[in-house]
């Protein structure tokens, strides 16, 4: 007695195979019409190779393999080609797939065909390319080309054939009666395979509830070496895994094949049909299917032309519809529900089943699971049921996996034991293609994210080489302007100081002035040397202005300098910061002795004349001012000054903008604005240092005589009507036209950011701030407004 | 004609859950009977109590949770977990200690975690602890057994339901008495040897009437295997378990002794705790070798909470403390699969 293995689980229900076995095989007969699937076997589907309107002959190939995995299907019977369309196919879904449909002539006329006398003679290939012309495909349930496991690689020697007539599901008897009607022909058909793959042994399965199927194989694989193994009766030894299990104690590999340890699995009917293509030419064209049943009352197995519709075979076993709420393609446990009667019977259906209600109840409703663990004890391939049906309520894919969801074999064993009777298959089998679904929707992702990455780096690209095109235009600009300086055309500050600068260190006092700036700079240089003595009093004064002037200069240069080194986050900020700040005080100190020398040169002469423009500003300012203190109290001097000061802080403000402006739109003309900003703050300085003197003043009396002939004294008579003018409108009136002002200049900003923005300028950013720091003010124009227009109220 | 498009399978097996829990309750009698035998009628009016209320509370929480209430109630599952407190309350317990237990069983333990199915933790065995804690005195408060006393003092059906209503006049303090594992766990002078000669409670193996109604818990038990409501693992392991530390702390019978093995498996709820408690698939452990650990550990701690801690019985504290540990073991005992080298767990690993 050959040593045999146990399967994990498992469960015993009712057989009910005798009511079928009370008869032998019964031919079916040719029904009107055959409807042939182009595809009942796994992988590609046969190619039609007839047209509507031909007539085709019993065993005609009709539909050619489409690649390695495939099979051919011929023409049961001879008859004419109705159609080639989609019809109902058998399948769980109930979808449609192409057909070829055959109006049958009844005549059944043969195709010729011949068999081969000496198979051995042939080489394995050609009984390889035999089989797989005939169509076969495995006749057990799923249906794979039977060609195609029996043309593997030889890398792998096979030891074990084994032949499958376990046929474990309920109901289902055409294995069994074929093994006890068509012994021979088996053993024949497992002759030809051995022959093909070369085992070391060839085992026959049968299960043990099957005694005369039993005897007649041993009977017909007497001295063959053929061995036929019974074992215990229990569901699903049937499916491949498990048998192999049984018979061998080997298990194939979590996705693996049976190849893979050296065995190969075919199912009995295969063989048989293997043995009629081989031995008789026959493709496969018909098989043996069970019709069962409490709903027909005349239960047996037929030999069934493939395409044979359902609806023919029911009436052939006297269906009683009424009796029957669910049709069954295949068996109990694993088959699925038919809604159409007009399906044909394909190369892999094995049953066909009617029950009554009472037969197969509905499923009661579901109740909660609690984890009893029956459909653990029951899992034949050692799987946690309920914990996957928890994971797979939750939907958590990853739990599944790791919990082996892909070894299910769906086989049913769990819902059949579960109490409680949760469908738990069909929660493996919803969660298996949510899986599928997931890892397609994952490659799918995979490659949009590729796409997407080349599309970023391409406009990642396209922005540098725009950048670089803005970069190369603005130094371009830079060049241009530099040269301008060069031709003593515009005042780029920077560089006047640095040509001020060497001027200074390689000239020296040596040098003849050439310009107030270094005139200012020789006598700076003179007056530490001692010359100072020499220097009148006007002298003086000119030059403390100059100096003050000049270093006015210098310091807004270097607050130019410092804000952009600022705006470029260059490491120098901090040597610019300091270089500011020793400007200012300088300046502070200049602006101290000139105060200082001023209030000792009280009269000073109004005549004295420089023929440096600015001194004769000055000196005209002075004139005015020594003339008309006369006629000015000082507060109405401290009154002019400060509405004058008020004016030039506007202005300031105004020119600074326009500076900020020019610089963000890297304006050819920021240089120029900056300029003056420049002259205006040195104005604003002047008028200030004015101011601060004035309480040195000698107190006169005044009187607004106006020194018409004076342009400074006209344009201060300008800023006092200005003044006056102003002073008539209310402070909230002032303070409403600083925010229309304001307003205008934010507005003005908005639409230059808004432009900056569209063209992608780097600007931008700048802009915004200079809106910000704008609208900031705006605020605190609106808040003194609020205020004000509060105190009016 | 419409035929039904149901998924595979279309057969199914004849077990349902009402079935597995009528099973139970079956396998319950010749338990209650051998305590009705010894202790009078008073496990029968806790049984009769519990049942009524669990059945109540059941009903009022799946109306609460707006699901169909005769569906569920067809479960049995409320009247198993009445019956399981009902059995494991002293006899003739008040009605109010049975209202309190079972509301907290049913309500809390039960629908609060989502009902059947769901609880983390035994039921029944929650509510018993939780009355054992916040109600000592009712809780240990067990009767003399017949053989102890006269069979005249044994409570009657009507007597035992006068007291548990609280208006009999029934003598409590005169029939109750310490069960053997509370006279083993307080005894600190005398040897085993003498104790057993001394104590009137004490039987053959175990207490007068313990030894019995065990055997009686152990025969509905293995009717319950022999039916395949639940595997030999959890119980077979536990009961090993309980020897084994028995044998191995066996200090020849001194006064500090826990009792020998023997004495161990046949006494309390050991074989009450080992058929219908550690069994509810529900709280345990859901492989078989996770269920060989579950109950192993269980009578290890049940020989460890006798021995050596406060209570004289602790099936119910060993349930609990094993029901946390559940899903940790069901996480490293998980089944190696047909056509894989190792668990998946173990793979990682």
């Amino acid at each position: 007695m050959r040593k045999i293995w146990d399967i994990h689980g498992g469960i015993h229900p009712p057989e009910n195979k005798t009511q079928s076995l009370q008869d032998n095989i019964r031919a079916a007969g040719i029904p009107a019409q055959l409807i042939v699937p182009l595809s009942q076997h796994i992988g590609a589907p046969a190619a039609p190779i007839v047209n509507v309107g031909d007539r085709v002959l019993k065993g005609q190939m009709i539909g050619e393999a489409k690649g390695f995995v495939s099979a051919p299907v011929h023409a049961p019977s001879s008859g004419t080609v109705a159609a080639i369309e989609p019809r109902v196919i058998p399948h769980p879904s109930g979808m449609s797939a192409p057909c070829v449909v055959i109006n049958c002539d009844g005549k059944d006329e043969w195709i010729s065909h011949q068999g081969i006398s000496d198979y051995r003679s042939l080489d394995k290939n050609t009984l390889v390319d035999t089989i797989r012309n005939a169509g076969i495909a495995g006749m057990g349930g799923a249906g794979f080309p039977s060609s195609v496991k029996l043309s593997g690689g030889k890398d792998k020697p096979i030891e074990t054939l084994i032949l499958n007539g376990t046929e474990c599901e309920p109901y289902i008897t055409a294995d069994d009666i074929l093994m006890q009607e068509r012994a021979a022909e088996i053993i024949a058909g497992a002759e030809i395979l051995r022959h093909i793959v070369e085992p070391n042994e060839t085992l026959i399965g049968v299960e043990d509830n099957k005694p005369e199927a039993l005897a007649a194989m041993r009977a017909a694989a007497e001295g063959t070496g053929i061995e036929v193994v019974s074992f215990p009766t229990k569901y699903p030894s049937g499916g491949e895994k498990q048998l192999i299990q049984i018979l061998t104690g080997k298990e194939v590999p979590s996705g693996g094949l049976p190849a893979d340890i050296g065995i190969v699995c075919q199912n009995i009917g295969s063989a048989r049909a293997i043995y009629r293509a081989v031995c008789h030419g026959e493709p496969l064209i018909s098989r043996v299917t069970t019709v069962t049943g409490e709903a027909c009352s005349t239960p047996r197995n037929y030999d069934v032309l493939i395409g044979t519709p359902v609806q023919y075979l029911l009436d052939l076993s006297h269906f009683d519809a009424s009796r029957c709420i669910r049709l069954i393609m295949g068996g109990p446990m694993m088959g699925y529900t038919l809604q159409d009667t007009a399906v044909p019977i394909v190369k892999t259906s094995n049953c066909v089943l009617a029950p009554t209600v009472e037969e197969l109840p509905p499923p009661p409703p579901a109740q909660a699971c609690i984890r009893c663990g029956m459909c653990a004890e029951a899992c034949p391939v050692s799987l946690l049921p309920q914990q996957m049906y928890w994971f797979s309520r939750a939907q958590e894919h990853d739990k599944l996996e790791e919990h082996n969801l892909a070894d299910c074999i769906e086989c049913g064993a769990c819902s059949y034991v579960c109490p409680s009777n949760i469908p738990l298959v069909q929660y493996y089998r919803a969660s298996k293609a949510e899986i599928r679904q997931a890892q397609q929707d994952k490659i799918k992702a995979e490659r949009s994210k590729e796409r997407f990455e080349a599309r970023q780096a391409r406009i990642e690209r396209e922005a540098a080489e725009k950048e670089a095109k803005r970069k190369a235009r603005l130094e371009a600009a830079k060049a241009k302007q530099q040269s301008a300086t060069k031709d003593g055309s515009k005042d780029d500050i920077i560089q006047a100081a640095i040509a001020r600068s060497k001027a200074k260190k390689s000239g020296g006092a040596d040098n003849p002035p050439q310009d107030p700036a270094q005139a200012a700079i020789a006598r700076a240089q003179a007056a530490r040397s001692g010359d100072a003595v020499s220097e009148t009093a006007e002298e003086k004064t000119a030059r403390l202005e100059k100096q003050l002037a000049s270093t006015e200069k210098r310091l807004a240069a270097a607050q130019q300098k410092l804000q952009l080194a600022i705006d470029n986050n260059d490491d120098n900020v901090e040597a610019f910061r300091s270089g500011v700040e020793k400007t200012e005080g300088k300046l502070q100190a200049l602006r101290k002795e000139l105060d200082a020398h001023r209030a000792s040169q009280a009269p000073a002469p109004a005549e004295s004349v420089s023929d440096d423009p600015a001194a004769a500003a000055i000196a005209r300012a002075q004139a005015k001012r020594a003339g008309g203190a006369e006629t000015e109290s000082p507060d109405a001097a401290r009154e002019r000054l400060t509405t004058q000061i008020a004016s030039t802080e506007k202005r300031l403000d105004a020119a600074q903008q326009k500076h900020a402006d020019a610089q963000a739109q890297g304006d050819v003309n920021a240089a120029a604005f900056a300029t003056a900003v420049e002259k205006t703050q040195a104005k604003l300085d002047k008028l200030r240092a004015e101011l601060a003197a004035l309480p040195a003043a000698e107190p006169e009396p005044a009187a607004e005589a106006s020194n018409a002939d004076d342009p400074a004294a006209q344009a201060i008579a300008r800023a006092l009507a200005a003044r006056n003018a102003n002073a008539e409108l209310s402070e909230a009136d002032k303070a409403r036209n600083a925010v229309s002002s304001l307003e205008k200049r934010i507005a003005k900003t908005q639409q230059k950011l808004d432009q900056a923005q569209a063209d992608g300028d780097d600007n931008a950013a700048i802009l915004s701030d200079t809106l910000a720091k704008l609208q900031g003010k705006l605020d605190e124009a609106r808040q003194a407004l609020d205020a004000l227009s509060q105190e009016e109220g | 004609m419409a035929f039904l498009k149901v998924s595979s399978p279309h057969a199914h097996g004849p077990m349902s859950t009402g079935r597995v829990m009528r099973l139970v309750l079956m396998a319950t009698i010749p338990g209650l009977v051998a305590l009705t035998w010894f202790f009078g009628f008073g496990t029968l009016t806790n049984v009769l109590w519990a049942s009524l209320s669990a059945l109540a509370f059941e009903a009022l929480a799946l109306k609460l949770r707006k699901r169909p209430i005769a569906f569920y109630l067809n479960d049995c599952s409320a009247l198993v977990t009445a019956f399981l407190l009902g059995i494991a309350l002293p006899p003739g317990s008040p009605l109010w200690l049975i209202l309190v237990g079972t509301g907290f069983a049913i309500l809390l333990c039960k629908h609060m975690y989502g009902g059947m199915g769901y609880n983390p933790f035994n039921p029944a065995m929650a509510a018993y602890v939780l009355l054992l804690i916040s109600f000592p005195v009712e809780m240990t408060n067990w009767l003399a057994p017949r053989g102890a006393v006269p069979a005249s003092e044994l409570l009657g059906p009507i007597d035992a339901l006068l007291r548990s209503l609280g208006i009999g006049s029934a003598p409590i303090d005169g029939v109750s008495m310490a069960t053997p594992l509370d006279i083993l766990k307080q005894n600190d002078a005398l040897l085993v040897d003498d104790l057993w000669a001394q104590t009137p409670q004490f039987g053959t193996v175990a207490g007068i009437g313990w030894e019995w109604v065990n055997l009686a818990f152990l025969l509905g038990g293995l009717y319950l295997l022999y039916r395949r409501v639940f595997t030999w693992h959890a119980p077979l392991s536990m009961l090993l378990a309980i020897a084994i530390m028995a044998l191995l702390f066996n200090d020849g019978g001194s006064s500090a002794s826990g009792g020998g093995a023997l004495f161990n498996l046949f006494s309390g709820a050991t074989m009450f705790g080992a058929f219908f408690i550690i069994t509810d698939p529900v709280s345990s452990a859901v492989s078989n070798r996770g269920r060989v650990i579950y109950g192993a550990l269980i009578g290890v701690l049940v020989y460890i909470i006798r021995a050596w801690g406060n209570y004289p019985d602790a099936v119910a504290f060993a349930v609990l403390l094993m029901n946390f540990a559940a899903p940790f073991i069901d996480h490293y005992t998980q089944p190696r699969t047909y056509g894989h080298k190792k668990p998946n767990a173990q793979e990682k690993a």
